[in-house]
């Protein structure tokens, strides 16, 4: 009876995935979850069942074929007052690129923060700047137009609370963000 | 000088009425008293009705309010040598003894169940005359609003400027630790009352007064986009105006209440609109390709502030409000946004960084002249009592968000905190029409 049992580690998986959504990214690529998604398609007895199907799909969308692979993280962290990728995030974000580019039906939100230095406003838009920095080496690395939405929360939605540089330099982000 | 906490009673009818109003309510504490102010004595009111006590204390509302205002010193009860109730037979050479400039007596008179009389009269010490005095029907619930009125009254006979102790101020909070609960709350203007009117998990953000008082503006992020709301305060009704991809934010009303200045971002980046909101259309005010946000409109209604970082660094600047060039306003510090206006136009308050410490400044229109407001560094959001006279802003105090107010003089300064949460981007209301 190996089948059912999948299907219990599943949904325990996707939990656990839309657990670490919520976190600090960085962490993912070292727990050993992610790296085991091996058996992902259903067997045809479970089409039969409710949303708990639906909703692996998003789970099954998301090929990992080795722990730490660079699609696995899924935040890009910024200097101060500055929209541009850092050097060991492009390949990260060409990573995602090439898994939107060989999926055209995946969609991400990239979400972008900044810390909390400054006026509110003026940090969503620079938020959105990191956001359409991140897009744009996407675009340039073959992911497609119509499968990126940005939204910025300035510095609404902290991940680390703190007022220092160590709380501020994990605020200062966009998160990657599968629909 | 004179330092102290004034923690304000909250009435039963508030505590029965509202939970959440009492996990949010503000107190106020003065952190720095200002020296060269007129003393006033407040004498506890008169009373006649079947009850021990009058509703509320309304001499201590009216005491709070003076000594909030940074203009006034209160004399304590404990050293007031007798208690008028009235103006007639007051032993003036005692309150001269006392260095008293100003009395302050009254009574109230329970003249049917729950309904109330208030007499209240206003004394010059050196001269033994009434320089004002009123009487007022009261009711349970407007006992506050009473105070406040009468607050107004006497603030204006003796400083010539009208007072703002009967507005509301608007504010954001965000509670919990996991996952965050954010709130738009109005309170009255000394903390008192707040209730929630927006509740989203979800932030919400930039709450904008309309210059009747009777609408907010602001910013939700419900369904994980970027949207601006029109919300009616009386009747909780809102309406959605804009939604456009990507940013939807900094709502700012027009002096006549019938457009709305905003930062749109769907064209590629961020820059001002402004909205119509009869006509409802869109008109584009600026088309840089840095950012443009948090627009303000003049007074006169003639142009319009904002912020960009058109020149490298984020620094005001400001357009016609239909259209034309922007100038340049602001050149010293690393950083200056999120401008306002005084009520009169002659100042900006700005969010000025410098030296990695963002602090509250004002900018002198005709001039130029920039001074420092603030001490903390992580302060923003300035916002001026419809009076001019005070700016509330919000800073920090142990890592927690709090709003301050100083004095536009600087020399007075009080903080407002929260039971609990971040409490932040103070609007203060336009005068109750």
């Amino acid at each position: 009876m190996k089948t059912p049992f999948n299907y219990l580690i599943i949904p325990a998986l996707a939990l656990m995935l839309g657990a670490c959504g919520g976190m600090d990214s960085m962490k993912t690529a070292s727990e050993p979850e992610v790296s085991e998604p091996a058996k992902v398609t259903p067997p045809a007895a479970s089409r039969a069942t409710t949303s708990a199907v639906s909703n692996l799909g998003y789970i099954n969308g998301i090929r990992i074929d080795r722990e730490n692979s660079p699609d696995s993280i899924r935040t890009v962290y910024f200097e101060y007052d500055s929209s541009e990728v850092r050097t060991e995030f492009i390949p990260i974000v060409a990573a995602h690129a090439e898994l939107l580019a060989s999926d055209s039906s995946k969609r991400v939100v990239l979400e972008g923060h900044a810390d909390e230095r400054g006026s509110r406003e003026y940090n969503v838009a620079l938020g959105e700047r990191r956001a359409i920095s991140v897009r744009r080496l996407l675009l340039s690395s073959g992911a497609r137009d119509s499968q990126i939405r940005t939204i910025s929360y300035g510095e609404e939605r902290p991940a680390a609370v703190g007022q220092n540089e160590n709380a501020w330099s994990k605020n200062r982000r966009v998160k990657i963000r599968y629909e | 000088m004179k330092k102290h906490t004034v923690i304000l009673t909250i009435s039963a009818t508030l505590l029965l009425s509202s939970l959440t109003s009492l996990a949010s309510r503000l107190t106020i504490e003065i952190t720095q008293g200002a020296q060269g102010t007129t003393s006033v004595a407040v004498v506890p009111f008169g009373w006649q009705g079947t009850q021990p006590q009058p509703p509320q204390d309304i001499s201590l509302i009216i005491e709070s309010n003076l000594e909030r205002s940074g203009r006034f010193t209160a004399l304590e009860r404990q050293d007031m040598l007798t208690r008028p109730t009235s103006g007639i037979g007051i032993n003036f050479r005692a309150w001269k003894l006392l260095n008293v400039d100003y009395l302050i007596v009254g009574n109230i008179h329970e003249t049917a169940p729950g309904e109330y009389q208030v007499q209240v009269q206003l004394m010059n010490v050196a001269s033994e005359k009434q320089l004002a005095g009123f009487r007022y029907p009261a009711g349970r619930d407007t006992f506050r609003r009473l105070a406040n009125q009468i607050s107004d009254v006497i603030y204006e006979t003796l400083t010539g400027e009208r007072g703002a102790f009967n507005t509301r101020i608007a504010y954001i909070t965000s509670t919990g630790s996991q996952t965050l609960a954010y709130d738009l709350y109005i309170a009255d203007a000394d903390g008192h009352n707040a209730q929630s009117i927006v509740r989203s998990a979800q932030p919400l953000m930039s709450p904008a007064w309309s210059p009747d008082g009777q609408k907010l503006a602001y910013v939700s992020f419900e369904g994980q986009r970027a949207q601006i709301y029109i919300q009616n305060i009386l009747t909780g009704q809102r309406e959605r105006i804009s939604a456009f991809a990507g940013i939807n934010g900094a709502p700012a009303w027009s002096p006549d209440g019938r457009r709305l200045a905003l930062t749109l971002s769907h064209k590629g980046n961020p820059d001002i609109y402004t909205f119509d909101i009869e006509a409802r259309r869109f008109d584009r005010l600026t088309t840089s390709t840095a950012i443009d946000t948090e627009p303000e409109w003049s007074p006169d209604g003639s142009h319009i502030l904002f912020t960009s970082d058109r020149g490298g660094k984020a620094q005001l600047y400001k357009i016609p409000a239909f259209g034309g060039r922007a100038e340049r306003m602001t050149y010293e510090g690393d950083y200056n946004a999120g401008g306002v206006y005084s009520p009169d136009g002659k100042y900006i308050a700005i969010v000025h960084g410098r030296d990695q410490r963002y602090r509250i400044a004002l900018l002198e229109t005709d001039t130029g002249h920039l001074q420092i407001l603030t001490d903390g560094s992580l302060d923003e959001s300035p916002s001026f009592a419809p009076n001019g006279r005070i700016l509330l802003y919000a800073t920090t105090r142990a890592g927690i968000g709090v709003l301050s107010a100083v004095s536009v003089d600087g020399r007075y300064q009080q903080r407002l905190a929260s039971q609990d949460g971040d409490v932040r981007e103070p609007a203060w209301s336009p005068y109750n029409q």
